[in-house]
C-alpha cells in the first residue's frame, strides 16, 4: 500500500464526512456537536460550539432559512430537527464565551463597505484573524435588511446587541456612504476592500459586481471582493453570512499572498456522502414550545435535541465484532495499518489489527461505498511476511496443520478403483477429513455409485497459507494440488468445503469445480434415515459462499428435499457472517474469535445447520447445537450429533491419517507405504486433554518430548510423586511435559510451551542413557 | 526485560544427575534479543527449568512484545 492507494482507500470510508445538516449549511455549523451538548444539558458548551461558525446565534436562530432542515435525516423518521430554534435556545441559555486572547495585529487594513449580515460577517472574521477592519455603513445603523424583518420575530434589542458585541473590535463608521468613485482613494488607504453593499446600492458598483468569481468572490479589480445580496442569485440570511465568510477567507489569503483558489472544494453548502441508516430509529415529532414567541425552554430544547440521531455511517462496524473490537472505524484502521507497515524502528502496535480480520468481506458488502478491509489486511500480511515482520506465533499452528494435511500421512490422490481417468475428483477438504472422516468415506461411496470415474484427492487447499500472507507456502500447496490433479487426469473437482471452493475459483480458475451440494441436488441425495419431523433448522451460510448463490441455493434445496423447515438468519446469503475460522482470526485473536462466535450463535434460537465443518465445530464448541449438512444423511441421533464438540487438534490429525489408511485399505486394497511409526500410548484425563488442546499442543509434540527424554535422559524428577518434567524444542516452540510412566505408555499430567529459547543446554553425558 | 525471580522452591531434582536444583542467572533469547533470568537449574549438568507460570505469564508477554518490535 503506497500513499496514493492509502488515500484512495481512505476516501472510500465516509464515516468522517459531515452530517447532511452541516454540509447543507453555508457556514458548516457543527449541528450534531451542538445538539449532543444540548442533550447533555450543557448550554454553555453548545453555544461555544455554535458560535465558532455562527457568530450571531440570537439573530440567525430566529430567522435562518434552515437549509439544514431540508436534508435532516430525521425528516424520514418523524420530522426534521428544529435546528434554528435550538440555536436560539443556545443563545438564550448559553453563557458567552470569555473573550479569547487577541493575536497581535498583523498590520493589514481592510475596508468593509456595508454593515449588513455579509459585511458584518466579513469584518468579524477578519478581525479574528488579526487584521484591522474599518466598516463603512451608509445608514445610521448596522444590520441592513435585518431591519425589514418583523420586530416580533427579531426583537431589535437582540439585533443591535448581538451585532455590536460581535463587531466590538471593528472600527464602525455609520452614516458613511461609499460610492464607486471613492474606491480608488480607499484602495490607497486599505490593503483590501469588501463590498457588501446589498441590493439597493448595487447599481453604483455594477462594473465590479457583474464579474465576481463565485468561488473566491474576487472582482476583476485586484484586492476588491464582493458578496452578500448584491451578487446572490437567491438571497437568504444564511447565504449572506456564507458569502461574508467566503470573502473573509479570500481576503485573508490575498493579504498573505496565498492562492485564492487552492482547496476550496465544499466550502459552501454541498451534499454530503455520509450515509446514515434509519434502522431502529423510532419516528418522533418535533418538540413544540409552550410559548412560541419565547422559543424553547431549556427542557423543551433538550427534548428536541434528543431527537437528533447523531448521523454517522458505521455500517460495517455495526455488523462486525472485529471492527468493533479495536474501537474505531476503517478510515482510522487504514491509517494505522499503513503506519504499521511503514515503521522502521519501534513497536508495531497494529500487527494484531492486521492479523485479527477474518477476511470475510462482510464490511465490503454493507459499506455504502464498497470499502472491503479483507484485501487490505490480506495484502498487509503478505507485506509483513516479505518484510520479515510477521510475528512468528501468529499463524504457525495453522501452517503446521496444513503441512500435516499435505504430508504423506494424510494426503492422498487416487483414481477410482479400476478407472483409467477421472471425470470427477472428490476433494472433501482437510477440515471435513478432520472433523467427520467417516462421512468422507460415505460420500465417496455415494459419489462412485452416482457418477462415473470419481477420483479422490485428500489434501489442504492452501487457504491457511493464503490467510497467513505466506505466498510461498500457498504456491507450494497449489503446485502440489496441480501435480496430483494432472496425475489423476483432470476432471471436475467436487468440493465439500466452501473455503476450498473460494480458493479454487480465485486461484485455480482453469480447474472446473462444483460444490458437493450441487451434485446432491442435481444427481440425487444419498440414502438416508428419515428425519424427525418437524425438523426446523436455521441455516448458516459459510462466509466463503457470500457471493456463491448457486451453492447457497443448492444447500437449501437439499435441506428442503430432506423435509427440513429452513429458518433464515438475519445475516444470511451475501450478508452472512464468519464463524471466526476465516483469516485465521481464531488463532491470531482468540478472545475476539469467541466474541464473534457467540454473536453469531445468538442470532436465532433454532439449532443451526451449515455446510462447512469448521463453522459447525466452532458453533458447537460455544454451546450452540449445530449440524453439518452431511450429519442429516449419515447420523441417526441428531440431537447428540449437534452437540458433539469439535474433535481436538490431535484427534483431527489422527482422523486425517485414519481416513487415508482406511480408504487405501478398503477401496484400493493398499497398505500405507509410508512407515507408520508405532505411537507411544499416552493417557490423558479429560481435563488435561482439554487444557493441552487449548494450548495448541498436540500429542505428537508430547511424544517428541518423551522420545527426547528416552534418548538423552534429560529431565527433572519429583521424588515425592515420581512425575517427570522435560522439555524439547522440535522447531520454533519449546514444549514442556509433566508425565509419569504407565504400564503401557505414559500418563500425561500437564504440558505447556514457550517460544523463548534457553540458550544454555545441559552438559551432555558421556554415554546417553 | 524483567522476569520475576522464583520465590518458592520447586519439587524437582535433576533426574539424570540426581542433584538438587540451584538458582542462578540463565540466558534466554527470542528473535535476536537475549536476557539473563534467575532460574532453577541442575547444578551439575545445567539442565534449566522453566516453570509453567513463567512460560504462560510474563514470558508470553515478552514474546509478544518482541514479535511486535
Amino acid at each position: 500500500m503506497d500513499q496514493k492507494e492509502l488515500r484512495e482507500l481512505e476516501s472510500q470510508c465516509i464515516q468522517e464526512h459531515a452530517p447532511p445538516c452541516t454540509a447543507a449549511c453555508p457556514l458548516h455549523v457543527d449541528v450534531r456537536g451542538v445538539l449532543a451538548a444540548l442533550v447533555d444539558e450543557s448550554f454553555d458548551a453548545a453555544r461555544q460550539i455554535l458560535v465558532k461558525r455562527l457568530p450571531f446565534p440570537g439573530i440567525i436562530g430566529r430567522i435562518c432559512e434552515q437549509p439544514c432542515r431540508g436534508v435532516c435525516n430525521r425528516k424520514d423518521a418523524g420530522e426534521a430537527l428544529e435546528i434554528a430554534a435550538l440555536e436560539r435556545a443556545c443563545a438564550t441559555f448559553g453563557a458567552l464565551a470569555s473573550p479569547t486572547r487577541r493575536i497581535p495585529a498583523r498590520g493589514k487594513r481592510v475596508a468593509v463597505i456595508g454593515g449588513g449580515l455579509s459585511g458584518a460577517m466579513t469584518a468579524l472574521q477578519l478581525t479574528r484573524k488579526a487584521h484591522s477592519v474599518t466598516l463603512f455603513e451608509a445608514t445610521e445603523r448596522l444590520g441592513g435588511v435585518l431591519w425589514s424583518t418583523p420586530e416580533e420575530l427579531l426583537p431589535r434589542e437582540v439585533l443591535v446587541a448581538e451585532l455590536e458585541l460581535a463587531l466590538r473590535d471593528v472600527d464602525v463608521r455609520l452614516q458613511h456612504p461609499v460610492a464607486a468613485m471613492d474606491l480608488k482613494t480607499l484602495r490607497t488607504e486599505y490593503d483590501a476592500i469588501y463590498l457588501g453593499v446589498g441590493r439597493s446600492a448595487a447599481g453604483d458598483f455594477d462594473a465590479l459586481l457583474v464579474k465576481v468569481d463565485p468561488v473566491t468572490l474576487a472582482t476583476p479589480e485586484a484586492g476588491i471582493f464582493a458578496g452578500g445580496r448584491a451578487i446572490a442569485e437567491t438571497s437568504s440570511f444564511i447565504g449572506s453570512l456564507g458569502s461574508g465568510h467566503r470573502a473573509a477567507i479570500s481576503i485573508d489569503r490575498y493579504l498573505q499572498k496565498a492562492s485564492l483558489t487552492a482547496s476550496r472544494e465544499n466550502e459552501g453548502a454541498y451534499a454530503t456522502r455520509l450515509f446514515t441508516s434509519l434502522e431502529g430509529v423510532t419516528p418522533a415529532p418535533a418538540a413544540i414550545p409552550a410559548n412560541p414567541a419565547l422559543g424553547y425552554t431549556r427542557t423543551e430544547a433538550v427534548a428536541e435535541a434528543r431527537r437528533c440521531i447523531q448521523c454517522e455511517c458505521m455500517e460495517c462496524v455495526k455488523v462486525c465484532s472485529y471492527l468493533q473490537h479495536f474501537g474505531s472505524y476503517p478510515k482510522q484502521y487504514l491509517r494505522q495499518i499503513y503506519n504499521n507497515l511503514s515503521i522502521v524502528m519501534g513497536e508495531r502496535h497494529f500487527n494484531i489489527l492486521i492479523n485479527s480480520c477474518s477476511l470475510c468481506g462482510l464490511c465490503g458488502e454493507v459499506c455504502p461505498e464498497g470499502l472491503n478491509m479483507a484485501p487490505v489486511c490480506r495484502d498487509a500480511r503478505q507485506l509483513m511476511v516479505a518484510q520479515k515482520r510477521m510475528p512468528p506465533s501468529a499463524h504457525d499452528f495453522a501452517l503446521r496443520d496444513m503441512a500435516f494435511s499435505n504430508s504423506p500421512l494424510a494426503a492422498l490422490a487416487r483414481q477410482a478403483p479400476g478407472a483409467q481417468r477421472c471425470d470427477y475428483v472428490f476433494f472433501p477438504g482437510c477440515q471435513l477429513d478432520a472433523s467427520a472422516p467417516e462421512h468422507v468415506v460415505q460420500v465417496y461411496d455415494h459419489l462412485r455409485k452416482t457418477l462415473p470415474n470419481v477420483g479422490l484427492l485428500l489434501r489442504c487447499c492452501g487457504a491457511p497459507a493464503d490467510w497467513a500472507g505466506r505466498h510461498d507456502l500457498f504456491e507450494e500447496s497449489i503446485a502440489g494440488f496441480r501435480a496430483d490433479y494432472v496425475a489423476l487426469g483432470g476432471g471436475t473437482v467436487i468440493l465439500a468445503c466452501s473455503t476450498c471452493y473460494q480458493m479454487f475459483k480465485t486461484h485455480l480458475p482453469d480447474v472446473p469445480v462444483i460444490s458437493l451440494w450441487e451434485i446432491f441436488d442435481a444427481h440425487g441425495l444419498p440414502e438416508h434415515p428419515s428425519l424427525p419431523t418437524p425438523l426446523a433448522l436455521a441455516i448458516h451460510d459459510p462466509c466463503t459462499t457470500r457471493y456463491e448463490r448457486d451453492v447457497q441455493d443448492s444447500a437449501r434445496s437439499v435441506l428442503h428435499t430432506l423435509g427440513c423447515e429452513i429458518e433464515e438468519l438475519p445475516f444470511n446469503r451475501e450478508r452472512t457472517e464468519c464463524c471466526s475460522y476465516g483469516g485465521l482470526m481464531w488463532l491470531a485473536n482468540r478472545t475476539l474469535a469467541e466474541t464473534v462466535v457467540r454473536r453469531r450463535i445468538a442470532e436465532h434460537p433454532a439449532d443451526y445447520v451449515t455446510y462447512c465443518a469448521m463453522c459447525r465445530d466452532f458453533f458447537a464448541d460455544q454451546g450452540k447445537p449445530a449440524l453439518h449438512l452431511l450429519d442429516l444423511f449419515y447420523e441417526r441421533d441428531l440431537p447428540t450429533r449437534a452437540t458433539r464438540p469439535s474433535p481436538r487438534f490431535s484427534q483431527r490429525h489422527d482422523n486425517r491419517a485414519w481416513l487415508k489408511r482406511s480408504l487405501l485399505a478398503n477401496i484400493w486394497e493398499e497398505t500405507m507405504s509410508e512407515a507408520h511409526v508405532a505411537a507411544i500410548p499416552l493417557h490423558l484425563s479429560e481435563i488435561a486433554a482439554t487444557r493441552i488442546d487449548r494450548r495448541l499442543i498436540l500429542e505428537e509434540d508430547i511424544r517428541k518430548v518423551i522420545g527426547y527424554v528416552e534418548s538423552t535422559g534429560n529431565c527433572f524428577r519429583n521424588p515425592d510423586n515420581g512425575h517427570f518434567l522435560a522439555y524439547y524444542k522440535p522447531a520454533n516452540v519449546t514444549y514442556w511435559v509433566e508425565y509419569s510412566s504407565a504400564e503401557d505408555g505414559y500418563t500425561i499430567h500437564n504440558a505447556y510451551s514457550h517460544r523463548m529459547e534457553i540458550v544454555v543446554q545441559p552438559k551432555a553425558q558421556e554415554a546417553s542413557v | 526485560m524483567s522476569m520475576p525471580s522464583p520465590t518458592t522452591a520447586v519439587p524437582w531434582i535433576c533426574s539424570r544427575c540426581g542433584a538438587p536444583l540451584t538458582l542462578g542467572k540463565i540466558e534466554i533469547a527470542y528473535l535476536g534479543s537475549a536476557f539473563p533470568v534467575e532460574l532453577w537449574h541442575c547444578r551439575d549438568c545445567g539442565l534449566v527449568l522453566i516453570p509453567e507460570d513463567l512460560a504462560l505469564g510474563r514470558m508470553v508477554e515478552v514474546e509478544k512484545m518482541l514479535e511486535d518490535k
